[in-house]
């Protein structure tokens, strides 16, 4: 009897009884054998093809710690965020990642002389991006991370690769919302005490707010007429919007600034310009735009100019 | 009546069918209740085949026992190390040299009250320490506390005459206590013991909001996906019998070692203690710690 | 030490948070727990179910499973509710079971020869009630439901961490304009203190008055 009731923290256990193993694994098995293969059907259209990078030959940044400690390793690990779609989503079944930060990920590991399959990727939340750049768990970090200068006190910036800002996702059959200043007792989802959320109550007082701790709740109750507007940055709006082409619009300019940035450690400067560098040059030939193209530019949104990469001196 | 209380007395013919009457109601309003539960499900469309289709495919299956697998990791360390610094706690409180007394009460008294997602988040936070470590480190830290107490409790509360009668022997302190006192000690406190291991087996899921990647993170990824149409609610009814059911094997074995306990001879020197209410409160008191 | 001094009303604002969190859950949790223990000791079969059901689940549910299905899980019901309501709901359902448990056992220490001597006396269930077994249930409960309460105090924080103000969430706000984060987490362990302190006080004060002298 008791030892069915320790059964369930037999697992992972390596030297539990026999029994527990056997117990275990029947669990492991009854929970297996009945599941279909691949992942669950997806909405939204998808790129018929992701562009492929040219891998740097030869290349090497002795100067670089993080560099140096991938290349011994053998791959890269990247930060990246697993819950915005078409810019970094995580498939549940599969684990894998997409989107257009992970795509820019791709391609810097590319240039970095990584090829972009060895990439791996770790789902860092927005409140422990610093920490996990600082301790070295990740190498570098691409999701919806914004340059400023406090957080340049803690980690360093390459890029940016994408000028974002605040803008607002509507549904295609609104006519009467064209920007912030149509909020007016309009019912308008935002993330809990967010910035976004923040800069609303702060400047269209007017404005009726609502607030989950998710956008894609927000989404969802504009998809089901609940709430009339939802608001973030433009990035992650057109990321939505890519999900429901016929159904959900961008609109207005955009009513801030938010660069993102790639993280690196802070003071791995040979990183940082190298980093830079691979992304100028990814401009230039047109991957950074194949890039856009084949994630966000699926909601219809053609492609913006990248922005001037800012490349202050090492500190 | 399974107990009596002092409250009423043994029904007779006519309290029997006015009894019998008011079962009939309070059915009925139950049952209203549960069908109403059962209609608004249906009714906002949560038995919808979208949001059940994901828990068909391997991956997600997948997903969620490495979750479950996490979960149970977080806590068998835990565990673990929680029994280890309980241990070293108690000695140290039932210690001769003051000092060392003084310590241990500092440390037990201080993780004791304060509540332990600050902890978690405090090791996360300022000591930058991964996930699991957080987590493992403040369920030990709290845990540890309380169960010293559990232990000191446990040997203060065994027959003076035991102890005495050990001494008379001329056995040293170190062998009355591993000799006599602690075996008994710990028979009579297994129950609360393994209650305290639902506390932290319950806490284990405070990992989710430090991003550890247990159950309830697994189940969070599948909810919040739009592809799925946010099946927050079939992810709560998968999920929660698992952890449930796990909370309640466990302090159903709590329950039975109490039972077998307390007809043990070996527990005749102490009493033991029942797996009652309390003891499941994370962050309440185990039943048996002196009051100050 | 300027944590504080320059975050003071951040500090207020999330203490305040707790302690109305606090108050109002354990107001809930009084309630419903009371409810419940009435329910676990009438002679009405489906009542004792119902009551028994509900402390089972809700003792064996981790509270932050709880949080989830609540905070997030209801309003895919349409049931849409400020955040600081539904942390009450959470808070206060889940700590019910608990007080439900004391009570009970409260009542069940009036020993049965109390109420019958009550009903030879001739009074009748509301008079046993009122004036012979809840006095006497009421000194033994003091305790227990005091621990509880305070359990509930520190089980708030719990809340904070899903975007509910109160004590533990303000130390994002404070990291984010980079103030020292171990002075910050000593302020809002202090805070906690206050709290569980100042409940723990409440209750000795009426354990002196009406408790049991041990």
């Amino acid at each position: 009897m008791s030892r069915t009731t320790r059964a369930p923290r037999a697992v992972g256990a390596p030297r539990a009884p026999r029994a527990l193993c056997a117990l275990a694994g029947l669990l492991a098995l009854l929970a297996a054998a009945c599941g279909k293969e691949g992942s669950p059907p997806r909405k939204g259209p998808a790129a018929d093809k992701l562009p492929d990078y040219q891998v740097a030959q030869g290349f090497s940044l002795p100067d670089s710690r993080t560099w140096t400690r991938a290349r011994k390793r053998g791959h890269l690990v990247v930060g990246a965020k697993e819950d915005q779609p078409y810019l970094g989503e995580k498939d549940p079944a599969t684990g894998t990642y997409s989107g257009f930060d992970i795509e820019i990920a791709k391609m810097l590991s590319a240039s970095l002389g990584f090829p972009p399959e060895s990439v791996r990727f770790r789902t860092i939340a927005s409140a422990n991006r610093e920490t996990a750049l600082q301790n070295g768990q990740v190498d570098y970090y691409v999701g919806t991370y914004t340059i400023n200068p406090g957080r340049k006190k803690l980690v360093g910036f390459a890029g940016p690769y994408y000028l974002a800002g605040q803008s607002l996702l509507v549904r295609k059959d609104e006519k009467d919302i064209h920007g912030p200043r149509d909020l007016a007792g309009k019912r308008v989802c935002s993330a809990t005490g967010s910035t976004p959320y923040q800069r609303i109550k702060a400047d269209y007082p007017k404005a009726v707010l609502v607030a989950y701790d998710t956008y894609s709740i927000c989404v969802d109750n504009l998809l089901t007429y609940q709430v009339d507007a939802v608001t973030t940055d433009d990035a992650i709006l057109i990321g939505y919007a890519a999900k429901a082409p016929g159904e959900l619009k961008v609109v207005g300019r955009p009513f801030s600034k938010e660069p993102y940035g790639i993280g690196v450690p802070h003071g791995d400067n040979a990183l940082r310009f190298a980093l830079d560098d691979a992304l100028r040059a990814r401009e230039a030939n047109g991957d950074w735009k194949k890039a856009y193209d084949a994630t966000l530019g699926l909601s219809g949104v053609p492609a913006p100019h990248p922005p001037a990469i800012d490349r202050y001196p090492a500190s | 009546m399974t107990e009596a209380t002092a409250l009423y007395d043994l029904p007779g013919p006519r309290t029997r069918r006015r009894h019998a009457v008011y079962a009939v109601l309070s059915t009925v309003v139950i049952l209203a209740l549960l069908a109403w539960i059962c209609y608004l499900l249906f009714d906002t469309g949560q038995f919808a085949y979208t949001k059940w289709m994901p828990f068909e495919y391997k991956g997600i299956q997948r997903l969620l026992l490495r979750g479950l697998g996490n979960t149970l990791r977080a806590f068998a360390l835990a565990a673990v190390l929680s029994l280890a610094l309980g241990g070293l706690l108690a000695a140290g409180r039932l210690s001769d040299h003051r000092p060392v007394r003084w310590a241990a009460t500092l440390v037990v008294e201080f993780f004791r009250a304060m509540p332990v997602l600050v902890m978690i988040f405090f090791i996360f936070v300022a000591l930058k320490a991964q996930p699991l470590t957080a987590l493992v480190a403040g369920l030990t830290l709290y845990n540890g506390s309380v169960l010293a107490e559990v232990f000191r409790t446990g040997v203060d509360a065994v027959e003076r005459g035991q102890r005495e009668a050990a001494f008379a022997l001329g056995m040293r302190k170190t062998q009355v206590m591993a000799y006599v006192l602690v075996p008994q000690a710990v028979r009579a406190m297994l129950p609360t013991i393994i209650s305290q291991l639902v506390v932290a087996l319950k806490d284990t899921s405070l990992g989710y909001l430090i991003t550890y990647e247990e159950f309830l993170h697994a189940g969070k990824l599948i909810a919040s996906n739009l592809d799925y149409d946010l099946p927050f609610i079939p992810v709560v009814m998968v999920i929660s019998p698992i952890y449930i059911g796990m909370c309640m094997l466990l302090s159903w074995f709590a329950r039975w070692v109490s039972r077998r306990e307390q007809r043990s001879p070996k527990t005749e020197a102490v009493a033991v203690t029942t797996a009652e209410y309390g003891t499941l409160l994370p962050g309440g008191e185990p039943p048996t710690a002196p009051r100050p | 030490m300027y944590v504080l001094k320059d975050n003071f009303s951040t500090y207020v604002e999330g203490f305040l948070g707790t302690l109305q969190l606090t108050f109002y859950s354990s107001l809930l949790a009084l309630a419903l727990g009371f409810l419940m223990a009435s329910f676990r000791v009438a002679p009405v079969g489906s009542l004792r179910v119902f009551g028994t059901v509900w402390v089972t689940v809700l003792r064996n549910t981790p509270l932050t499973l709880l949080f989830f299905a609540v905070l997030l899980g209801l309003p895919r019901f349409g049931l849409v509710l400020p955040f600081q309501v539904f942390a009450v709901l959470a808070l206060g359902c889940y700590t019910s079971a608990f007080i439900c448990e004391a009570l009970r056992s409260g009542i069940n220490t009036v020993p049965r020869g109390q109420g019958e001597a009550a009903r030879s006396l001739g009074m009748n269930f509301g008079q046993t009630l009122h004036l012979v077994v809840l006095p006497q249930a009421f000194r033994s409960v003091i305790p227990p439901v005091g621990s509880t309460l305070i359990a509930l105090a520190k089980n708030s924080a719990i809340a904070g961490a899903f975007s509910v103000t109160e004590l533990l969430g303000t130390y994002k706000t404070i990291n984010e304009l980079g103030y020292n984060i171990v002075w910050t987490f000593v302020w809002i362990a202090v805070g906690y203190l206050i709290i569980t302190l100042a409940i723990s006080a409440l209750f000795n004060v009426l354990e002196r008055r009406y408790g049991v002298a041990r």
